[in-house]
Order: C-alpha cells, then sequence, then structure tokens
C-alpha cells in the first residue's frame, strides 16, 4: 500500500510533469496503447528516460500496474537504485547472466502477468548506442508462447538518447516521438516473431518527426 | 471590469465572438453535411478556444505572469525547433546554454532593460554558444550547428520575446493598457493567416512560390494584405498609441512579414521532409506551427511602433 502510494507520487509529481514539460511527446497511435493486462509492450531501448516515458502515457490509478522488466545486473547492484527501482517503478528484475534455467528466468514475468499487469520489455536487452538499434532478444517469445490472451505491442521512441543518453548526467529538453503500432499476430516460431517485429518497428519509425535530427542528416 | 482597460476588453470580447461564431458554423456545417469528416476543424476550433483562454488568463492575471507565460512559448517553440532540425550529438552542451538564455532573456523584459533586451541574444549568447562549442571540441560539422543554434534561438527566442516586451512599455494609450498592443500583433498575426488562407480558398489562382508552400497563392497574399491593412488602420488607434495611418502601415508590414515567417518556417519543414513541427496543438500540428508567422511580424512591428511612438 504505501510503495503504491509513493509510486503514484513519483510519478504524480516528478516524472509526469518532467516527462510532459522537460521532453514534451509527439504521440502517435495512441489508439494501440493497450489499457488493461495481461500484455506486453515491446519498445526499443535508448534511455533511462524509455521506460519513464511509456509509464507517463498511463494515468495514475493504474500506474501499479504496468511493470518493466529490467536488467538484475545493473538496478540491483546499488542498494538504492534497487530499493527505487524495486519498490517505487516497480521493476522485474531479470537475470542476463545466463545462470538462471528457462523456465525460472521468465517466473517473475509470467506471476505479472497473470495479475493482469501490463509489462514493458525492451528486446534490444540494452540501451545500446544512441538512437540505433540493436540485435532484437527472443525473450519475448518464451514469456508469451503458451499466453493466448497476452498480446505484444510495439512501440518506437525517438530523441530520448539525446535527452539523456547513456552515461551522461546532463539532461537536455528534447521533444521525442512515441509511435505506437498493432499488436504483433500470426507467428509460429520466435524467428517469425522477431521478424514481424522487427518489420513493425521499421514501419513505426517513418512516422518519427525527430529522425531527419539525426547526426548522419547533418 | 477585471480591471481590463476597456478598449482592451472590447478587444477580447470580439475575439471570444469570433470564436463563438467559428464554432457555431462549425456544428451548423456537421449538420448540413452530417457525412462529411469534420475532425480536423472541430480540433482546430476547439484547440483556439484553449490557446485563447489561456492567453487571455494569463494577460489579466499580472504583469509577470504574463512574461513567464511568453517565456515558456519560447522554451516550447525553441525545443520544437531543436528536435527536428539535424544536430550532433556533442552540442548537447551548448543546446543546453541555448536554453539558459530563455530565463536570462526575460528577466530583461520584466526590469524593463531595453538595452540588455535588445543585444543579449545577438551578442553576449552568439558569441558565448560558439565558446561552449569550441569547448567540447568537435569541428566535423561545427558550421552548420553553430548556425542552426544560433538561428533557432533568434526565432524562438529573440522574435518572439519581443511581444512580452510590449508590456513592458510606458503606456501610451490610457484606453488599452499594456495588453493593447500584445493583443493587436497576436490577434493581427493570426488573422492575417485566416485572411489569406480564405481569399486564397475564394479567388486562389497564381502559385507564389509552388516549391515551398504550393497553396500560397497571389490573390491570397493580396486579399489578407487588404483586408489586415485596413483593420489595422481602424484598431490600431484603439488598441495602440499609433493614429489611423501609421495602423495602415503597420497593417501592410504585418501582413507581408506574416507570410514571410509562413513560408520560412515551411521551408524549415519541407527542409526535414515533414508536416508537422509536432503534435502538441491537436489540429494545428507544432507549437512553431503556429508561431511561424509571429516570429517575423512581432519584431518588426515592434520595433515599427518604438520608432513611431516612444
Amino acid at each position: 500500500m504505501l510503495s503504491r502510494i509513493l509510486k503514484i507520487l513519483f510519478f504524480g509529481l516528478l516524472v509526469k510533469p518532467l516527462v510532459f514539460l522537460g521532453l514534451g511527446l509527439n504521440v502517435r497511435g495512441r489508439n494501440n496503447l493497450p489499457n488493461n493486462g495481461p500484455a506486453i509492450i515491446a519498445a526499443n531501448h535508448n534511455s533511462h528516460l524509455d521506460t519513464m516515458v511509456l509509464m507517463s502515457m498511463y494515468p495514475l490509478s493504474v500506474i501499479d500496474k504496468i511493470r518493466p522488466v529490467a536488467a538484475a545486473d545493473y538496478f540491483l547492484a546499488n542498494k538504492f537504485v534497487a530499493w527505487l527501482s524495486l519498490n517505487i517503478i516497480g521493476i522485474i528484475p531479470l537475470d542476463r547472466s545466463g545462470k538462471t534455467k528457462r523456465e525460472e528466468l521468465f517466473s517473475g514475468c509470467h506471476e505479472a502477468l497473470d495479475n493482469n499487469c501490463i509489462l514493458l520489455i525492451f528486446p534490444e536487452g540494452s540501451r545500446g548506442e544512441p538512437e540505433q538499434m540493436s540485435q532484437l532478444k527472443k525473450g519475448i517469445y518464451h514469456i508469451i508462447k503458451d499466453r493466448e490472451n497476452t498480446h505484444v505491442t510495439p512501440v518506437v521512441m525517438h530523441g530520448l538518447g539525446r535527452a539523456l543518453p547513456r552515461g551522461e548526467a546532463l539532461f537536455v529538453p528534447f521533444n521525442c516521438d512515441v509511435i505506437i503500432g498493432e499488436p504483433v499476430q500470426n507467428y509460429k516460431s520466435s524467428n517469425e516473431f522477431l521478424e514481424q517485429l522487427l518489420q513493425s518497428y521499421l514501419k513505426l519509425f517513418e512516422y518519427c518527426i525527430t529522425r531527419n535530427s539525426d547526426p548522419e542528416k547533418l | 471590469m477585471f480591471n481590463i482597460p476597456t478598449n482592451s476588453f472590447y478587444a477580447m470580447s470580439t475575439i471570444l465572438g469570433l470564436l463563438v461564431i467559428a464554432s457555431l458554423t462549425r456544428l451548423f456545417l456537421a449538420w448540413k453535411k452530417p457525412d462529411k469528416d469534420y475532425t480536423e476543424l472541430r480540433q482546430r476550433i476547439q484547440s483556439w478556444w484553449i490557446m485563447i483562454i489561456i492567453l487571455f488568463v494569463v494577460l489579466v492575471f499580472s504583469q509577470t505572469t504574463a512574461i513567464v507565460f511568453f517565456g515558456f512559448l519560447s522554451f516550447l517553440a525553441l525545443k520544437e525547433f531543436l528536435s527536428i532540425v539535424p544536430m550532433r550529438q556533442s552540442d548537447r552542451s551548448a543546446i543546453f546554454w541555448a536554453y539558459m538564455a530563455i530565463p536570462v532573456q526575460y528577466y530583461w523584459i520584466s526590469q524593463a532593460w531595453y538595452g540588455m533586451f535588445i543585444i543579449f541574444i545577438p551578442v553576449y549568447m552568439f558569441l558565448f554558444l560558439p565558446l561552449r562549442m569550441v569547448l567540447v571540441g568537435e569541428t566535423k560539422g561545427f558550421i552548420k550547428a553553430a548556425g542552426t543554434i544560433h538561428w533557432s534561438l533568434m526565432l524562438t527566442v529573440f522574435c518572439i520575446s519581443h511581444i512580452a516586451y510590449l508590456l513592458v512599455l510606458p503606456e501610451k494609450n490610457q484606453a488599452a493598457g499594456p495588453v493593447g498592443l500584445v493583443l493587436f500583433i497576436l490577434f493581427m498575426t493570426q488573422f492575417n493567416d485566416v485572411c489569406q488562407y480564405i481569399w486564397g480558398k475564394l479567388l486562389g489562382r497564381h502559385k507564389i512560390i509552388p516549391k515551398v508552400s504550393p497553396n500560397k497563392t497571389w490573390e491570397g497574399f493580396l486579399g489578407g494584405l487588404f483586408t489586415v491593412t485596413l483593420s489595422c488602420g481602424f484598431v490600431a488607434p484603439l488598441l495602440t498609441p499609433l493614429s489611423f495611418n501609421q495602423g495602415l502601415l503597420a497593417g501592410l508590414l504585418i501582413s507581408g512579414s506574416g507570410f514571410i515567417g509562413d513560408v520560412v518556417i515551411s521551408s524549415v519543414k519541407r527542409d526535414l521532409q515533414i508536416k508537422d513541427s509536432g503534435h502538441l496543438i491537436p489540429g494545428h500540428g507544432g507549437i512553431l506551427d503556429r508561431l511561424d508567422s509571429l516570429t517575423f511580424t512581432a519584431p518588426l512591428f515592434f520595433h515599427f511602433t518604438y520608432y513611431l511612438a516612444y
């Protein structure tokens, strides 16, 4: 209960004002955003702000149902960050070391989906270079494989890698695009699933209006 | 009423009246042709209501609120501009300082320090920003990046801040107050956009600059110029210290430069191959799509009036 109140305060007083005033979103396809769980949002990853932006799109009343899946090695390494991540943001820690068996690896995700949560997953697995896509990973496929009621909604974000890139402490305001696509459907294997996800990412990227601002276009 | 000078109160009432007419017309159209989609028109008019109500509230509330409000508009416009134009990752620190110029520029205005208001950006910021970029040390693309940051600061902060400075000029038209000048330039600029659009729709044949804006025609431009010039002649003595004749000249200036501001921002968007600069205002696009003409009309009208009346 206390952590729910803290979460609402954290998002209502800090994250939402920061996202809407400090950043500013160019949202496309808001109707595609799943309203209730179980559901998965698969987004590209450039910045820690990605999670904050996606969560801020939801009203405070359901904010505790939105659970980002995040790297255990990174977010649980430091005591304060671990407390913040687990209790305020409400992350589901994921072991990236490869030591955990697959069945156990996703038990936290399955439990959350059983509780009608909406999971935020970044299938690139890491933030990588600013504004560039890395190889997609198959984890999501294994999470939803036996769950017909759970759909994966692709989301593409652009611009956050400039507002707060990896390894930088200085936050600089920039508008960013958030383009939400239709759920990925009709796949038979993990490769087919990834291929479809990648295709919808590429399609969604075309709607980004801040994309011509990338340095190679200079 | 509400301590608003009489003429400014009438101006605000007129603008709200025009909005009511716009809304009623929209409802009438939707009733007459129920199968046609008027979503964009509805969003456009709704957004006008919201923008104008916010503007009137801040203008009536206090001078400080109004100055902060225009500063915030500058921030939104600068952010939008820098988000769509090509920028190097290494320019982030220079851009951070460009943002920092906003509160400083609007502080000079709140102090009515004219000299500093007029030189702070073109002298101090324009010399400081390249220094900050040199300290980062990335020379590839330096010229373009410096040019882009400077120009964006010029349009969105320096030019827009002229609207706010109108509020702190000494009062020369008691019946309108400082708010009168702001209402005058904002209304006439937007009215010019609307008039050029309507005249263009009615009579438009000969394109002015098909490469930049295929919808802009000589008929639209001249029709707008005529309507706005005449309107400015009649309204200027009520809301500003200008006479009828001076108002006509101001109208020519606003109509001509408003057109230029519009097509300049259009060229920027065309260069980047985007239609809108953002999605902030439903039915209008981004904040720059709304402020485009003002970036040109505001400083030109300000200096015209400043020269003649102050």
